[in-house]
């Protein structure tokens, strides 16, 4: 193999796990050690520059960066990452004076944005900041978009999510359009904007058109988000007492514990798929399992059963899955009777669709065999290179996360068109290196290993928070228990950095590293390399860090898997050759050079 | 500064014959300064007795008084183990052997705690051809008492202060040879590929197994005009004969061609292949080895490797015919066989 080059700052961004996972990079391990040390608001403000908006995100994300994170490999559970973001926003002093401004001057750029979503939120907030004057337009009569209408407060409290809206609303800059439905985009392109952003979400649940009943009972059953909105908005304030909901994803999650808190006593979740195949996060599973909702696999719809005009349950039939050569699935009757069961109503979460009715072929604007609009990948320009789409109107339903990142990048190619400039020609990542080294055998971060198991959220009583919506099921960790929580981190981003030239091939390191990461070994082909080292490294997904060639004639190779970043190597390193240095990655943002 | 090891291991190490990972025969996190050879040593030690598939609790350990004889804290820690008297080690070796012959006994000692003040101990342990693997982790100076120039350092290595060591250095492989013990073999610390399989054959031998490692004082001894440094080591090394150990259970599968390759059998069935140098001689025989050693040494060399071994060797018990049984398993029914064994045997006397 070749040398590993440590000066591309792709190499060690990798090696953070999480930061690499999250969709907006955000510093992971900077913000979790700030928390550490009990200054919440710069931890704060490290997540809110990078996500937006720190106390929504330590709620509801869908956190990628958890699955990512090393501690799962080297033990079970990840870093309670998400719930640590909470933490700093629990914890934070007032922020108003360190948050961004939008300039008095104006730079004389107007941008539209449709929506007002996470996605256009971003780009709001990137571009204000630079001076750009930005009209916002939604059809509801407050922001938020998806976050507000499809997440119940009781996992996020509308204070909170007012909160952080408003930081971006009363920046200065943004001219707010609510209760302002664009019904044909050429009106907005009709008025001059230097650019447009699209950020309408994927609007439309998907219904059961086709399915025996669903006319007949088309009073008791509802497609789910729509319902959401509907509880949010108190049109709906009550549902029955037996309450189906079709679907395996988060939203299923939201509308079957929404319903445990309008009346619905017997509510049931029911999936085609198998259970393990279900899209629902983990741990919103786990949350609805613990109120007493139960879920059943392998049921696909066969018919709503209405008598007398009402409807009176649904009936299923029992499936079992298959798999072919190629790992495909299919759903397979298992040969049993239907299954019926009793209902008063039917919530529908089984997908979304995106939907542009306000945007027709005329407008010039082209979509691929989706329906989604053709974009770049990299500026998401659509066809019209001053019109945006980002979140998930660009690509389909995702997260708000993603929505996020695509605010950032969106903010970034808009930046770029208006001055002018090449829109692929985009600002690098901040990177910074900080050497650790405190002492002789000290370092500035804390490098200890703690085997603490991820601590529990607490949670409020049960029974208090069925009776009312309204009530935040989740506590936050309090501030000791975050603590400890904080201290399970990593610090993947101290990197081991090693220096061939000062190396006496002593092998201290080897002998002390505790996950036996680290090689001196003959060179050879990646493939072949993997499988010569002290524990084979087959997690083809993390690289090997491969030194230039030693006074033996042997490599160092380091194996990034498990590397538990406690520093062991360089402590016991006599001449240096091994140090710990943090390494500092920013993913840029508008205006960045 | 750490003060433990992380405790987790990587999640895919592998296990042993027992079913233990490397981790059931590691010990505390090393005090020594970082950098040390002993630590390199103490690795090759634990990896020996993880792959040998050695249970820990059939292990002693001891030692004496030096860096080397702190290393016994940092290995199989759940062995049993005893820092005896600075040179004193041989003694409580021999001891503790001749009460249970059952363990392994693995004698940690360094080139002061041996040449110096433990020369007279180690004499005699060794023409007892004790059963034991006798460590001297040999730096050529004493590194405790801050670097002064030990009785193994060759006349002429400067260490970091400069000053040349004017008298003879002791070459304790060509003692122990000269002493008869059967087992003599030099390693170094930086050269854990022929270390281990050094380790694992003296383990597996029967009666004294001596082995000299040389490593590196990186504090006081590791200047590059030192014949103790890494720099020196490495670039003046020279092997007897490259060799592989093959454990009794292990198929021999490699073909070796029967001009180049000696195999050398132990007395447990595990078997030592040699492959010769073509202008070597075999080591099994005494001169041989002796003469090996000088010519390497005019030429300014340092001879590693097995240097001597006699598989088929009487060690102490069997010279002093004692039982079988291990001393702290005999009950008094057997120590005291009563008056008519006692009668015959003095019938036999007169």
């Amino acid at each position: 193999m070749k040398p590993t080059d440590i000066t591309n700052p792709e190499y060690f961004h990798k090696v953070v796990d999480c930061q690499y996972a999250c969709p907006a990079h955000t510093n992971v391990p900077e913000y979790i050690r700030l928390i550490l040390h009990e200054n919440y608001t710069q931890a704060y403000m490290i997540n809110w520059v990078s996500n937006v908006f720190p106390g929504i995100l330590g709620r509801v994300c869908d956190r990628p960066c958890e699955p990512a994170c090393r501690r799962v490999r080297v033990e079970n559970e990840p870093v309670a990452i998400c719930r640590l973001k909470r933490v700093a926003s629990d914890n934070r002093d007032e922020v108003q004076p360190l948050l961004f401004r939008a300039p008095k001057k104006k730079n004389g750029k107007r941008v539209a944005l449709i929506g007002a979503g996470p996605a256009s939120l971003t780009v709001a907030r990137d571009l204000a900041a630079l001076g750009y004057e930005l009209d916002l337009f939604d059809d509801q009569p407050v922001a938020g978009g998806f976050i507000r209408s499809q997440i119940p407060s009781f996992r996020l409290p509308e204070e909170v999510l007012n909160t952080e809206l408003n930081y971006i609303l009363d920046m200065g800059g943004i001219t707010t359009h609510f209760n302002t439905y664009v019904s044909d985009i050429r009106d907005i392109m009709d008025k001059g904007y230097d650019a447009i952003f699209v950020g309408t979400g994927a609007p439309r649940g998907r219904d059961l058109p086709g399915l025996p009943g669903r006319k007949e009972g088309d009073k008791k059953i509802h497609v789910g988000i729509e319902w959401l909105a509907a509880v949010v908005f108190q049109h709906v304030e009550k549902v029955g007492k037996r309450v189906l909901v079709l679907g395996g994803g988060n939203t299923a999650m939201d509308c079957c514990r929404t319903a445990r808190r309008l009346g619905g006593e017997d509510v049931k979740v029911i999936v085609r798929s198998p259970m393990a195949e279900m899209k629902a996060s983990e741990w919103e599973i786990e949350d609805a399992v613990k109120e007493d909702i139960p879920i059943i696999d392998n049921h696909v719809p066969l018919e709503f059963v209405v008598e007398n005009g009402t409807l009176i349950g649904m009936r299923f039939q029992k499936v079992k899955p298959e798999y072919d050569q190629s790992g495909k699935r299919s759903l397979v009757p298992t040969g049993e009777d239907p299954v019926m069961l009793e209902c008063d109503e039917v919530l529908l979460a089984i997908g979304q669709q995106n939907a542009f009715p306000f945007i027709d072929e005329s407008s010039g604007i082209e979509f691929n065999d989706w329906g989604l609009p053709v974009l770049d990948p990299v500026t998401l320009q659509s066809s019209i290179p001053n019109i945006f789409f980002g979140g998930d109107s660009a690509f389909g339903p995702g997260n708000i996360i993603i929505a996020v990142a695509h605010g950032h990048n969106a903010a970034i190619s808009i930046d770029l068109l208006c001055q002018s400039k090449d829109t692929h020609d985009r600002p690098e990542p901040k990177v910074t290196l900080a050497g650790q080294k405190l002492g002789f055998h000290d370092w500035i971060y804390d490098s200890q290993i703690t085997e603490d198991e991820r601590q529990i959220v607490p949670t409020v009583e049960k029974a208090k928070t069925l009776r009312d919506r309204l009530v935040e099921v989740e506590l936050g960790f309090p501030v000791y228990t975050g603590k400890t929580e904080a201290k399970r981190c990593l610090n993947c981003d101290v990197q081991t950095v090693f220096d061939y030239g000062l190396c006496i091939e002593c092998d201290a390191c080897v002998d002390v590293c505790p996950t036996s990461c680290i090689n001196f070994i003959e060179n050879d082909e990646e493939e072949a390399l993997r499988e010569k080292l002290i524990v084979p490294a087959r997690n083809l997904d993390e690289d090997l860090y491969v030194s230039e060639i030693l006074p033996t004639g042997r490599v160092m190779v380091k194996d990034e898997n498990v590397c538990l970043h406690c520093g062991m190597c360089a402590e016991r390193c006599p001449t240096a050759a091994w140090d710990m240095i943090k390494y500092s990655y920013k993913s840029p943002i508008a205006g960045d050079s | 500064m750490s003060y433990e090891r992380p405790k987790f291991r990587h999640p895919e190490a592998q296990k042993n014959k027992l079913g233990y990972t490397r981790k059931a025969y590691e010990g505390a996190i090393s005090t020594l300064c970082a950098g040390c050879g002993h630590d390199s040593i103490v690795s090759s030690i634990i990896t020996a007795f993880f792959e040998m598939s050695i249970e820990p609790h059939k292990v002693a350990k001891l030692s004496g008084i030096g860096c080397s004889s702190k290393t016994p804290a940092y290995f199989l820690g759940r062995s049993h183990g005893f820092n005896s008297v600075h040179g004193r080690m041989p003694s409580v070796a021999t001891g503790a052997n001749m009460a249970n012959k059952d363990l392994i006994y693995l004698g940690v000692s360094g080139d002061g705690d041996t040449a110096s003040i433990g020369m007279g101990q180690f004499a005699h342990v060794v023409r007892r051809n004790l059963n034991m693997i006798y460590i001297v982790m040999n730096n050529g100076c004493y590194g405790l008492t801050k670097g002064q120039d030990s009785a193994t350092a060759d006349k002429g290595s400067k260490s970091r202060k400069g000053a040349p060591v004017s008298f003879e250095s002791i070459d304790l492989c060509e003692l122990a040879i000269l002493l008869g013990a059967d087992f003599v073999a030099r390693g170094f610390s930086g050269d854990k590929k022929q270390l281990l399989p050094m380790l694992k054959a003296a383990i597996s031998h029967k009666g004294m197994a001596f082995v000299d490692v040389i490593s590196p004082c990186v504090t006081f001894n590791n200047a590059p005009t030192s014949t103790k440094s890494y720099s020196w080591v490495r670039d003046h090394m020279e092997a007897t004969a490259t060799f592989d150990f093959i454990p009794l259970q292990q198929e021999i599968l490699t073909e070796y061609d029967h001009g180049s390759t000696i195999p050398v059998s132990l007395h447990d069935g595990s078997v030592i292949t040699l492959h010769k140098r073509e202008d070597k001689e075999i080591i099994t025989n005494k001169k041989d080895a002796i003469n090996s050693l000088e010519e390497a040494k005019a030429r300014d060399q340092i001879l590693t490797g097995i240097l001597y071994l006699k598989p088929d060797s009487e060690d102490f018990h069997d010279i002093n015919q004692t039982t079988d049984t291990p001393l702290n398993q005999l009950t008094e029914k057997e120590l005291c066989p009563g008056d008519e064994v006692l009668q015959a045997f003095n019938d036999s006397m007169r």
